[in-house]
């Protein structure tokens, strides 16, 4: 070991100068000392954690190797008694200088763990203090320097100080029972080499009086006085605690157990990984002899069971229901709080005397309840209520915690496919209509949910004829997004066959038929424009009717022939319900196809947008193209709505013919 | 928010309809209406004065009970709808399926036709 030979090289050194210069060594104690401190230090220092047990295990070592030391140079002392070289005073003054470096190596090495015991838990007072104890303890080795009178002084503040330090002892309490134990032997050793070394050296001065050096040095009393106090009032001070050390103990253990708890929710651990250890922690700290949980989990009433039978639940159960009238716990109306039930005795071949039921409630509402059972008579005491009333609050907390945030996840994973459902919407629209050299086409269209049922589309039969549909399926939102994607199907399976508009919307009725729900149903308008014969034919099943402005007349006027919905009536009859209809188109002329969120969009006053208002746009702009009297619709309507947020879909096509 | 009163006169069932009729309180109507028709009332008359508007979902509630009064053979008539809520039944072709018809004598007549 490196102190041992430090301390032999001290010794030699100071052999060898001794009576040559008085000051030489006193320089090399204070090399020694310093050195040894700072070696303990870095030792001690860099050892891991909060293990109070192994730094007083590592003084104990190092007491036991300088005792050792010490007993083996006495006994070769002992032995060459008698001899010359024993009769030497340089050579006793070897020994002694030997000893008493033994016991600075040992008093440092403790010194340093007590000041990690001591500022284990520190305040800034504390830390002060102690940097004023280090300070005076340098200014007394320094002091060796000078007369020992001045210096002498400095005994007291270090000796109050010492004291005060030695009532800081917060490290005792996180020892459980066995480590107190341990911690008892290793300080009783401890005060026993101080003690040796102590009579030792105090004999070896007492036998050779000439003997001065160091052991009269303040600095080597405070360090003894200190490390001596500290390790008595350690003892003490564990003595004392050590019967409430399980109380302790139990403290930990709930903390730790309640840690759990809350760390359940972040652990993403189960609502029933969570009754497991409401189970656990609330039988330790209530020392239950048995316990369950009944609590509905995902919907099912699932029961926890600690060192109880089925059958014995369903007993205890059935006992206490029978005796309401006793006015016993009631299992109904766990609410109301506790009740130990004394008269459990009665129940035959049952061993508990004790019973306390507590409600788990999740956000105010009650999922379960907690029953514990004892032995004992009037066996749970009001802090083992409580401290359960606290797990079961943390647990329905935990369970709270890790609902919502299931729930935040699944309507995050709603909304991801809504978004997506939207993207994939916004395709079945067309981005560029289909169009040709007698008419120019513009159209619009929102959705009140993130997906609507509003639908508009173009097909090009041949070179001369174009293919135009505007639909609205009943309903909103997912539903109505799917019919819309499905008329989206019929129309382009539909339209290549060239059908008259009338036999469009025939077949269109018994192909949507099927896949719709009694009360949905979809309303279109069909047009064929064919520009060999300037001539536009349609047919409407039940949309709304279609605004026509005519240059010659400059005049807009719906046109009013007769449809009924798709989906409505099932059968052949519905081509009775449907008539086509055509007209001439000239250049000028404006076709305005929209859908009913236009005409029934509502101001504040709950005022229609209205045909009326749609006719006259058109009428004051009829000078406009396709795309900007598109957007002069829909600025209007957003301009009539104001504030008020629309709550149907609306479209609009507008075809202007050149 | 919709208010609907059923009357049982005689061999008459009276539907009398107050309010707006949009998603969420077609569910009522439909309800009123259902039992109505699966109570097997032979006549049934809707009234509509005090209906201010109707949405798809309570045309879609009349239209789904219109395979069930023909298959019963029950008689039904709606009277008494303003210009708006009769606009909404012909655009969308109800008119032609359903008896409607203006004053309550008239729908009276018409359900007690042979």
């Amino acid at each position: 070991m490196s102190f041992t030979d430090l301390t032999i090289l001290f010794g030699e050194v100071n052999d060898l100068n001794a009576g040559i210069e008085k000051y030489v060594p006193n320089i090399f104690f204070m090399a020694y000392g310093v050195s040894l401190f700072i070696f303990y230090r870095y030792r001690i220092e860099s050892a891991q954690g909060g293990n109070f047990v192994d730094l007083l295990w590592k003084i104990f070592v190092t007491g036991l190797l300088t005792t050792v030391v010490s007993l083996v140079l006495k006994s070769m002392d002992y032995l060459m008694g008698n001899t010359s070289l024993m009769e030497n005073s340089i050579m006793i003054d070897f020994l002694f200088h030997v000893h008493l470096g033994l016991l600075v190596a040992f008093l440092i090495s403790t010194y340093v763990v007590w000041k990690r015991l001591i500022l284990y838990q520190k305040s800034k007072l504390l830390l002060g203090i102690w940097t004023i104890f280090e300070y005076l303890l340098f200014g007394s080795l320094v002091g060796m320097f000078f007369p020992t009178n001045i210096t002498g002084y400095l005994i007291y503040p270090l000796v109050i100080i010492a004291i005060f330090l030695s009532a800081n002892m917060k490290w005792v309490a996180y020892l459980n029972f066995k480590q107190k134990w341990k911690s008892i032997l290793l300080l009783v050793l401890t005060l026993l080499y101080l003690v040796y070394f102590y009579i030792n050296l105090s004999e070896m001065r007492g036998a050779y009086e000439y003997l001065t050096v160091a052991l009269d040095s303040v600095f080597i009393s405070a360090l003894f006085i200190f490390t001596s106090i500290y390790a008595a009032f350690s003892l003490l001070v564990i003595l004392f605690n050590l019967p409430t050390s399980s109380v302790f103990e139990q403290k930990l253990e709930e903390v730790v157990n309640f840690q759990r708890l809350s760390q359940s929710i972040q652990t993403e651990q189960s609502a029933t990984q969570v009754y497991e250890i409401l189970l656990e922690s609330s039988v330790r700290a209530g020392k239950a002899d048995a316990a369950w949980i009944e609590a509905i989990v995902d919907g099912k009433e699932i029961i926890f069971r600690h060192s109880i039978e089925k059958e014995t639940i369903f007993n205890i159960k059935n006992f206490i229901k029978s005796q309401k009238e006793n006015n016993l716990f009631d299992f109904d109306n766990v609410d109301k709080g506790v009740r130990p039930g004394k008269h459990l005795k009665k129940l035959k071949g049952n061993v508990f005397n004790s019973i306390v039921a507590l409600p788990i409630e999740i956000s105010g509402e009650r999922v379960g309840m907690i029953v514990l059972l004892q032995e004992l008579k009037e066996g749970f005491n009001k802090e083992a209520v409580d401290i359960t009333k606290t797990f079961v609050n943390q647990a329905g907390i935990s369970i709270e915690g890790f609902k919502m945030m299931s729930e935040a996840i699944e309507n995050e994973r709603y909304k991801e496919e809504l978004h997506i459902a939207k993207k994939v919407q916004s395709k079945l629209l067309p981005a560029i209509l289909d169009a040709n050299d007698d008419f120019e086409i513009a159209a619009f269209s929102e959705a009140a949910d993130e997906v609507g049922g509003d639908y508009y589309d173009s097909f090009k039969i041949n070179e001369d004829k174009i293919a135009l549909i505007i639909g609205d399926v009943s309903g909103k939102g997912t539903s109505a997004a799917f019919h819309m994607s499905q008329m989206k199907g019929i129309f382009h399976g539909l339209a290549q066959l060239d059908l008259p508009p009338e036999d469009f919307l025939i077949k269109a009725n018994r192909a949507i038929n099927t896949s719709l729900d009694k009360t949905s149903f979809v309303t279109i308008s069909y047009f064929i424009i064919d520009r060999t014969k300037k001539k536009v034919s349609f047919a409407r099943a039940g949309h709304c009717p279609t605004l026509y402005f005519t240059k010659g007349e400059n005049q807009a006027a719906y046109f009013t022939n007769k449809g009924l919905g798709l989906g409505i009536v099932r059968d052949d009859s519905y081509a009775k319900y449907v008539q086509s209809r055509d007209f001439h188109y000239q250049s000028g002329d404006i076709l305005v196809l929209y859908t009913d969120g236009i005409t029934e969009a509502s101001n504040f006053k709950a005022e229609e947008f209205g045909y009326d208002r749609l006719a006259n746009i058109i009428n004051e702009n009829a000078g406009l193209d396709a795309t900007d009297l598109q957007k002069k619709i829909i600025s209007d309507l957003y301009e009539f709505c104001g504030q008020s947020e629309l709550d149907d879909d609306y479209t609009t096509v507008i075809v202007k013919f050149k | 928010m919709v208010q609907i009163d059923t009357i049982k006169e005689n061999d008459i069932t009276t539907l009398s309809i107050n309010g707006e009729v949009d998603a969420s309180s077609s569910i009522q109507l439909d309800e009123s209406l259902g039992a109505v028709v699966s109570n097997g009332d032979q006549k049934i008359l809707v009234g509509c004065e005090g209906l201010n508007y109707i949405s798809s979902a309570g045309l879609g509630v009349f239209m789904s009970y219109i395979e069930d009064i023909n298959a019963k053979n029950l008689k039904m008539a709606l009277y008494g709808l303003n210009d708006k809520v009769m606009n909404v039944f012909e655009i969308l072709g109800l008119d032609q399926l359903l008896t409607i018809v203006k004053t309550k004598e008239e729908a009276l007549s018409r359900v007690n036709e042979v």
